[in-house]
């Protein structure tokens, strides 16, 4: 039997992973209402920007983690004021035809870049290993994991809360017609969010091989578990995706660990039942 | 009619009206018999064939509630597999493999499961609406997944025996009969999805579909609107399902798998929803293309069809069948201008 601390600190640490992958979606579907199925795509490229950097280039890893944000954010920026800025006002149906077409691309152009095989990554040394505290098994890897997950969503409330920038965001999430009224630049805003938003995504990516490794079915295969986090938080509240991811890592594994013969039934029960419960998430406020 | 009668036009008489648009046109008498061309063109492709059939009956049951009812959903195969495996596990556990029959239990297990459903679905929209209906399939799948005792698991379901049809015909291994079973299913439910889209009561849905707040304001139940198309959607999907498994005899986890759900969407959408033979022919398309390519390469298909997408949806909003009546009323336009200068030039 798996201690069950245990069990909680690796849900957590998933939790945290999800919350990186999942926070910008959170926060731009929100704002615009843009349902943008390919957010995952984004977190793919900055997984393989880390693995090749890495792996081929021999970057070291905490090197490569700023260049994958930068990677993810400048793409979905190009591809934001390209293609997307053009479907706001287009139906859900529409958006998700899009941006599903997108993943489908990205799921090609990588398989044919870098195969199907499952790719893995070699973390420095001082990642690897784990200690124990109080009965507590804990890896290295993952604590680091949650100190830069923390880190981010500090520096995001941070952002959200005191800066101009933030007060501006919160303005456009909160009723876009009158920020526009006010004069403020909704467009460049959510350009700038966005790229934000895919960054962490991308930031998530890489983060997330050493973990549940990757290959070219990643924009698939998290998709739901960004969607679950997104819709459960409810749309532009980071707290909410925040709570939401916790609750989805530590009940994945926990689910994993002590239900296996369930599989992934129980997270997709929880999820249709607090969707009928409260539409708009846990902390959705419309 | 009366009196009344004596002065109606078309437009305004909704008796006319209703007529008018269920008239039988030339080019669908056409399109049908085209249907039985593979027999004599492509003997050798009839499995294919028959594929293409139960797409296109599952296409055409999803366009019932996205293209008349506006239900985006995300995981219609739920119904799809649920037909199937009823059939199979009909034939498997029960030792009964009587085709007809089988495919109306699987109608009815699939239409009771959408009809479950309905109470939850029909409620929501938008992210949430999206978000349910994919849990609701991926719930299946892990269901289905998990018991392995009733439906194989990740195995699938062997040794599902059809008996012959109408005690008469055998399945064949080269699908004659396989593709005459699934192209008659077409043609009957096509008829009754044709009949409902034609009523009032499908006018009614198309209402909702363009103002969901309106048709309650002038009296029509939504509500009860939206569950009943959803449960006759679900039915209709689960008997295409069913007819999948009779003739190929094997039901695996893919029915369910949400990449048939995308798919299902990913055709309707190319051929145009909101008018049933955009199902068809996107069906159609569809699977002769993925045939060709991913014979190629399997796994450079998405990103043709990836890009089919983002084309279909920049260029081609109403999809093939959207983008030809547009072109049509362009060319009526034309010719009234050409008249109008000829006109004017006498």
């Amino acid at each position: 039997m798996i201690p069950f601390l245990t069990v909680m600190f690796d849900g957590f640490a998933y939790g945290m992973l999800l919350f990186l992958l999942s926070v910008g979606l959170s926060v731009t579907l929100g704002m615009m209402n843009f349902v943008n199925l390919a957010h995952c795509s984004f977190a793919m490229i900055g997984a393989y920007v880390t693995i090749t950097l890495t792996e081929t280039l021999g970057v070291p890893f905490l090197a490569t983690l700023p260049l994958a944000f930068l990677a993810s954010a400048i793409v979905s920026v190009v591809l934001e004021r390209a293609l997307f800025q053009r479907f706001y006002r287009a139906t859900d149906l529409d958006q998700c035809l899009l941006t599903i077409g997108i993943v489908f691309v990205s799921i090609a152009v990588v398989a044919y870049f870098y195969g199907t095989t499952l790719q893995s990554i070699k973390v420095p040394a001082y990642l690897q290993g784990s200690f124990n505290v109080g009965g507590v098994t804990m890896g290295v890897y993952r604590v680091f994991l949650i100190a830069i997950a923390l880190f981010v969503a500090a520096a995001l409330v941070i952002c959200i809360e005191k800066t101009s920038f933030g007060a501006r965001i919160r303005a456009a999430v909160d009723n876009q017609r009158m920020a526009r009224g006010l004069g403020l630049d909704v467009d460049r805003i959510f350009a700038l969010t966005f790229a934000l938003g895919s960054g962490l995504a991308g930031l998530g990516g890489a983060l997330a091989i050493q973990m549940v490794g990757l290959d070219n079915d990643f924009a698939f295969r998290y998709l739901i578990y960004v969607l679950i986090v997104v819709s459960v938080g409810g749309l532009g509240s980071i707290g909410g995706s925040f709570a939401a991811a916790v609750l989805l890592g530590i009940s994945d594994v926990a689910c994993k660990y002590y239900a296996p013969q369930f599989g992934a039934f129980l997270i997709y029960a929880v999820m249709v039942g607090i969707l009928m419960w409260r539409p708009h998430g846990l902390f959705g406020r419309r | 009619m009366g009196t009344a009668a004596s002065a109606p036009t078309v437009g305004l008489d909704p008796v006319a009206m209703l007529d008018a648009r269920s008239r039988w046109r030339s080019i669908e008498t056409l399109l049908w018999l085209a249907a039985l061309l593979p027999f004599w063109l492509a003997p050798t492709h009839l499995q294919l064939a028959s594929q293409i059939a139960v797409t296109a009956l599952f296409a055409v049951s999803l366009d019932l509630i996205l293209g008349y009812a506006g239900i985006v959903s995300m995981g219609h195969a739920a119904f799809f597999g649920l037909g199937a495996y009823t059939a199979g596990i009909l034939s498997v556990k029960i030792g009964w493999g009587e085709p007809i029959s089988g495919l109306l239990v699987a109608g009815i297990v699939a239409g009771i499961g959408g009809y479950l459903s309905s109470l939850i679905v029909c409620r929501f929209r938008h992210l949430a609406l999206i978000m349910i209906t994919l849990g609701i399939g991926v719930m299946l799948h892990e269901l289905a997944n998990t018991s392995h005792g009733l439906t194989g698991g990740a195995d699938g379901l062997q040794g599902i025996r059809t008996w012959k049809f109408l005690g008469v015909w055998s399945l064949d291994i080269y699908g004659y009969v396989a593709y005459s079973y699934a192209l008659i299913v077409l043609f009957v439910v096509f008829l009754v999805a044709r009949r409902i889209v034609q009523s009032p009561f499908g006018l009614a849905l198309q209402g909702i579909r363009e103002n969901a707040l309106r048709m309650p304001a002038i009296g029509a139940p939504s509500q009860s609107h939206l569950r009943k198309i959803y449960t006759i959607a679900a039915a209709m999907a689960g008997i295409a399902g069913a007819v999948l498994a009779q003739t190929t005899e094997t039901v695996s986890l893919e029915v369910l798998s949400f990449q048939r759900s995308a798919d299902v969407l990913v055709m309707l959408i190319l051929g145009g929803t909101g008018r049933l033979y955009g199902g068809i022919i996107g069906a159609i398309i569809y699977m002769l293309a993925r045939d060709h390519l991913s014979g190629l390469n399997p796994q450079y298909w998405y990103f043709w069809i990836g890009l089919l997408l983002i084309g279909v949806v920049t260029l081609l909003p109403n999809g093939i069948l959207g983008g030809l009546s547009k072109i049509r009323a362009l060319g009526g336009m034309y010719n009234l201008r050409i008249g109008r200068l000829l006109r004017g030039a006498r």
